[in-house]
């Protein structure tokens, strides 16, 4: 049997967008009624089944996007320690406050999930961790070591009197 | 099944196209090993970070002080600083690529990413040393 693909002439994508990208015409098909469509871009995520890998991977992102915005807090301290004491008693203040805190909170669980899984990652590119089920198992250690690294330490801020 | 002598391959890429090695985003892969050795350098920076931020405490400002003029700290800090930023603009120029498709949104996003990137890592750099030095 002779399979040919045939690309509609002059076709458009459904949505009247002008096809400007030959990868861009090759999404463009008929579906069986011989209507023009867009084919639907991979990956579907209304259709996968939730993962573990699959939420870790986009809490990864999250995670680095939350630390970029918590990079701001490290300059805040920085610029406040080198202006004077006052500004700097300051920023300190604000860190042990109800907010501060609950700030500080999130940015340590993200800062330790974001270094473990990067570690994570980073032997992926190494190429190890590939085995099936492996990598599910590389993801609940992560999982734990982020619980445990950032209860262990709010343990020492809270305990150790760094408070 | 065709004379194996008339099978041929048109490789429309040029001889210098490939020798530059640069593909079809022109940037080769200085991008992928960028973000890589960045984080390479900072998984122990930023273990070493935590713990100084721990061991500081509730610290005062004469302590804080004392700790940056340390110079193997200054040194710390001040590569800290650099990878951060450096390493923060290389994951959300990835996420901008990848979520914003209209080219001059795309462009404006990832300026305005890296200029407060470098005007981040300049402002941390010379706090560190106006406190270390």
């Amino acid at each position: 049997m002779a399979v040919r693909f045939v690309q509609p002439v002059g076709a458009q994508p459904p949505n009247g967008a002008i096809v400007r990208d030959v990868r861009e015409a090759l999404m463009v098909s008929r579906n069986t009624n011989g209507k023009l469509v867009r084919r639907p871009l991979s990956p579907h995520l209304q259709v996968y089944k939730p993962q573990i890998t699959t939420a870790m991977s986009i809490l990864h992102r999250i995670t680095g996007v939350a630390l970029a915005a918590g990079s701001l807090l490290m300059v805040c301290w920085l610029v406040s320690a080198a202006n004077s004491p006052e500004a700097y008693y300051g920023v300190r203040d604000f860190t042990v406050s109800w907010l501060g805190r609950l700030l500080m909170f999130g940015w340590t669980a993200a800062l330790v999930y974001h270094l473990c899984n990067g570690l994570r990652h980073l032997a992926w590119d190494a190429g190890f961790g590939f085995e099936k089920g492996i990598y599910k198992t590389t993801g609940i250690v992560v999982l734990a070591a982020t619980a445990v690294g950032t209860i262990l330490i709010w343990l020492v801020v809270l305990l150790g009197g760094a408070g | 099944m065709a004379d194996p002598k008339d099978i041929h391959i048109d490789i429309m890429r040029s001889e210098l196209g490939r020798a530059r090695g640069m593909g079809a985003a022109k940037s080769g892969v200085g991008h992928w090993w960028g973000q890589r050795v960045s984080a390479m350098a900072l998984a122990p920076l930023t273990l070493w970070f935590i713990y100084s931020v721990l061991s500081l405490g509730s610290a005062s400002h004469e302590a804080v002080l004392a700790w940056a003029s340390n110079p193997l700290t200054l040194v710390l800090l001040l590569t800290l600083a650099g990878m951060t930023f450096y390493h923060m603009q290389l994951g959300l120029q990835t996420v901008i690529e990848d979520y914003v498709h209209d080219e001059g949104k795309r462009l404006l996003a990832l300026l305005l990413v890296k200029g407060a990137a470098v005007l981040l890592a300049v402002t941390a750099i010379v706090s560190i040393l106006k406190i270390g030095l």
